[in-house]
Parts: structure tokens; sequence; C-alpha cells
């Protein structure tokens, strides 16, 4: 079991939680949706796994690269 | 530099203008207080308290945090700035508030002029569906579709199948190119219901309204103008068909193919419409045009009964310098004017379109990595220089940071010149020359764009860019 570590693109705020803790995912699974420049992006499982822990709430401002959630692959 | 002494009632009637707006458009209307010697007030959020917009204005007042729910949409927040700075008037420029019946009654409920339409106007032709029913008592043609009070699954689907496939799903308090659903296929119309609901729900009104889907479509609006007396006029026409997920990307005037007669009869459609709704100041109405077969004997051809009305949009548009160039006008000059009473400034015989003028919007935006937006800082940023039949209006500086907070437009530069093929030369070589350090943004793409062999020959409809975009943009090593 591999901890893996989802990180966002961007620069964005986080705009809906579409995941948590617990919840199993399929590759490509949307986690959650971020929001910059007034689009919508989505943050998806990059493999299949169990969602161990989401690193931030709603609204929060997240930097390029920054980690979002973990995954047990 | 001295300020020009300010006309006595435009001064009078407006002054000091608070602009309810940032980034280029919010410089824009500044530089035309400027001109006329007009005090006018900034207003800004925490995101843009270095901004160049505050630079622009006179004086500026902090309106709240970043998040545009508690500042630039937030009308309280601008009314007590409109208070605490002595403004009289108000110019809610493009987006954010402009288009907000509530908050052009709030304006003037205060006791500042609201410059734009009257509250009724904008509400209007606010859903998509009133203008619809508008355009039909003013005896203008729409794109034939569904705008009923009806809105279960099965009436929709049934109201889609006597329009006839391919259709489009758009939410009626819609705009920008969101809350808009392409359905091919009966087979593929439930999901595209559902997924048109969700994204309606985010403009607070789930409606929505179906049209009939012009395969390839031209998007032609028309500028016009009224005042308080009765006058309205048209300024010509715009073609915006160079768009991606349904945003523009580059706008012309004259648009290809124009005839005069047509340009007429749009010009009497769209004066119909603003008499119809009691319009006042600038507006434009938005038609799409049938572009005809790809490589069929009509294309390019424009024809009156293959140009339906859309909408309306009751503000300045992003675009509006095209119409500038082209006419010798200053726009925000005329809504100054409107809005302190005065009669139109000319005739419609007396305006003239001279030239072809375009314009490219420059984004923060990522052409390689599928135009994902590029928050940052301009490390290092140089524009072309202005002059010569070029135009450029920046909201940026070097040393800025461009946020996640909004939209990603930084500039948009504007070439005219005496014919079509020298304005894309010219503006495909002023965005070459373009340079910025710290983001990416779609410079080189857009030069890339008006250089096709589509782009020269006017080969255009409102998925050229999108199809084209393959080609233009490889994709960039890690």
């Amino acid at each position: 079991m591999a901890e893996v570590s989802v990180t966002s693109e961007i620069a964005a705020s986080v705009w809906k939680i579409q995941a948590g803790p617990g919840d199993r995912v399929e590759e490509g699974d949307v986690l959650m949706i971020l929001e910059s420049m007034k689009m919508e992006i989505p943050v998806t499982a990059p493999s299949a796994g169990r969602v161990t822990a989401i690193l931030v709430q709603e609204g929060q401002a997240v930097e390029e690269e920054q980690a979002v959630a973990t995954l047990e692959a | 530099m001295a300020s020009p002494s300010p006309e006595a009632p435009l001064e009078a009637s407006l002054a000091p203008v608070l602009i309810a707006n940032r980034g280029e458009i919010a410089c824009r209307v500044a530089a035309t207080c400027r001109r006329l010697g007009l005090p006018s007030v900034a207003v800004y959020s925490d995101a843009d308290a270095g901004a160049l917009h505050v630079a622009a204005a006179d004086r500026a007042e902090r309106i709240g945090p970043a998040a545009p729910r508690e500042s630039y949409l937030n009308i309280e927040a601008i009314l007590a700035a409109a208070r605490r700075s002595g403004a009289r008037s108000v110019h809610p420029g493009y987006g954010f508030l402009s288009e907000n019946a509530d908050f052009a009654a709030a304006c003037e409920a205060a006791g500042l002029v609201f410059i734009g339409p009257p509250a009724e106007a904008i509400r209007a032709m606010g859903g998509k569906a009133a203008a619809k029913a508008v355009a039909r008592r003013a005896g203008v043609p729409a794109v034939p579709g569904y705008d009923g009070e009806d809105q279960s699954d099965e009436r929709l689907a049934a109201e889609a199948e006597a329009i006839g496939y391919p259709v489009m799903i758009k939410a009626v308090a819609g705009g920008g190119g969101r809350g808009m659903r392409r359905v091919a296929r009966p087979g593929d119309f439930a999901a595209a219901l559902e997924g048109a609901r969700r994204e309606a729900a985010a403009f607070g009104d789930t409606r929505l309204l179906l049209e009939k889907l012009v395969s390839r479509a031209r998007h032609i609006e028309v500028q016009v103008f009224a005042d308080a007396h009765g006058h309205v006029v048209h300024l010509g026409e715009r073609d915006c068909s160079l768009q991606r997920r349904n945003q523009k990307l580059v706008e012309e005037s004259p648009a290809p193919g124009m005839t005069a007669a047509l340009r007429e009869e749009l010009g009497r459609r769209a004066v119909a419409l603003a008499r119809a709704v009691g319009y006042r100041g600038a507006g434009t109405v938005e038609f799409v045009a049938d572009a005809g077969a790809e490589d069929g004997a009509d294309a390019g051809a424009l024809a009156a009964d293959r140009v339906w009305f859309i909408e309306m949009n009751t503000r300045l548009q992003v675009e509006h310098p095209v119409t500038e160039m082209v006419t010798g006008l200053d726009l925000v000059e005329w809504q100054l004017r409107i809005a302190a009473g005065a009669p139109l400034p000319l005739r419609q015989e007396e305006i003239r379109l001279e030239g072809h003028a375009v314009e490219a919007r420059l984004c923060a935006e990522d052409p390689a990595r599928n135009f994902l937006p590029s928050p940052g800082t301009l490390a290092a940023l140089a524009l072309p220089e202005p002059g010569g039949g070029l135009r450029v209006d920046a909201g940026i500086r070097a040393g800025d940071k461009v946020t996640p907070f909004y939209d990603p437009m930084l500039a948009k530069v504007i070439v005219h010149a005496p014919d079509r093929a020298a304005a894309l030369a010219g503006l495909a070589a002023a965005l070459r020359r373009a340079r910025v350090e710290g983001i990416r943004w779609n410079a080189g793409f857009l030069a890339d764009l008006l250089d096709t062999p589509e782009m020269r020959e006017a080969a255009i409809d409102t998925g050229l860019a999108e199809r084209l975009r393959p080609r233009l943009t490889p994709p960039r090593a890690a």
C-alpha cells in the first residue's frame, strides 16, 4: 500500500469538496473542484484507492503543487 | 499634467465618478474621466490594493476582502464607498454588478447617477427568455427555440425534438459562456439536462431554455446608444466569432462580408429592441448568423433571413475599442454625457465607419495546458508600444500579482488599419513583440491564430479557434 499525495496543479481556492476520508475512488474520480480565475478545475484521483485525508477546506486558498488530499493506492 | 476644466453640466451631475470595477476596464473608464476633467474614485479589494486601476483614479476606497462576493459584487460595500468619497455617479464597467438591476436601482435610490440603462431595461433584457419575448413583441427574429415556464424533463425533451437536433441548452440567467450545453442526439439529452441544471443553479436560477444550434455560426453584435430624449442610434457591428469555451478571444469591426444593406437591417433591429425596453446609454444587441457550409458556395455570405437575435448586453462590452477605432468615438464619453442628461452627440447619418479594427484579449492562461488559468507574479512585462493605429488597454503592470480571484484577462491589444489584412498582420506582429515572465499567457497562440489562412480568408465561425488549437499549440515539454 503506497500513500499518494494529490496536489493542486494551480493556485486557486477550494470551491467544493466531493470526497471524504475512507471513500474508495477509481482513477480519474473527482475529489474536489477548485476555482481559479472564474474557471472550475477538478482535482482527480491519480490512481484507484482509498481516500485517507482531505487536507483543505472549502473556501481555502491553495498554492500550485500544494497537497490537497492523500490516497492509499 | 494639467487636467482640462470639466464642462459644468457633466461635472455637476456626475463628479466624482465612482468606478465599480477593476482591471483594464476600470483604468479605461478612469482615462476618459481624466480627459474630461472629471475626478474619479476607484474601489479595490484586499487583493487589489496595489493594482493599476487604483493608481489610475484620483482616489481609492477599499471595499472588502479578495473574494468577489465580498468586494466587487457587494452592493452595500460599494454604496458605502460612494458615500465616503462623495461620489455623484457610478460607472459599473462590465461583468460584476454591471447587469445587476438591483444594483442600478440601489444606486438611484441612494441618489447616485447609475451610468447605464434604467433598472427596468436591465430587467427586461436580463434573462434570455425575457429578452426573446421582447424581441417577439418588437418584431425582431430570434433563434427558434423553447423558453416556456414548463421546465419538466418530459416537456423540455419534447421541445428539443420539435426544434430538431442539434440543440443548445442554456441557463436563463447564464452568461459569459457558462451554463450552456450542446446536445447532438436525443440519447444525450437527459444527461446534458442534468448538467445544465447543476450549472444553472450557480446563477441562482435553475430555469433553462432550448435553442436551435446553428452548426456553423458567427457571432455578430450591434453597438447601440440611446439617450434620455428618445433618440437611439447604432454604431455598426462587431464580429466576435473567434471564441474558446464560448468566450470571445478576437473581435473585429466591421464584420467580414457585411454589406451596407445588412448593416442597416441589423441596426434597425437593434434600435427597435432598445426602443422596446426604454433603453438608455450603451448597449449591445447580439445576433447569431448562419455562416453557411464550410466549403459551400455560401461560405462567408451573410443573409438577413439567417441572422437571429440572441440577447442584449446592457452595458459596455469588453470589445468596445474596435467600435471606437472605426468610428473615432469615445464610447465611455458618450456614456457619461448621456448619463448627465445630454442628447446623443451624433445623429445616425453622422456616424461613419472607417477602416478595420481587430482586438485580441491577452489572458493569463496556458495554451499548452488546455488554457488552464495561470496566476502568478508578473516578474517582467513588455506590452506593445501604442501609437500608429495600435492601442493597448491594460489593467496590469510589471511586478503586479495576478491572483486566482478574478478573470484571467490582463489586457487588450487593438489595431486599426485601412483594411482587414493590414489590421490582422499588425495585430499579430504586435502580439509577437509582447513579453511576459512569471505567468503563461496566450499572446503567441493569438498571433498564430491571426496568421492562419482561415482567419485571413475570413472563413470564420464560433468553432474555428477550438478546431485550430491542436495545430497552433504544440504541447510543451515538461
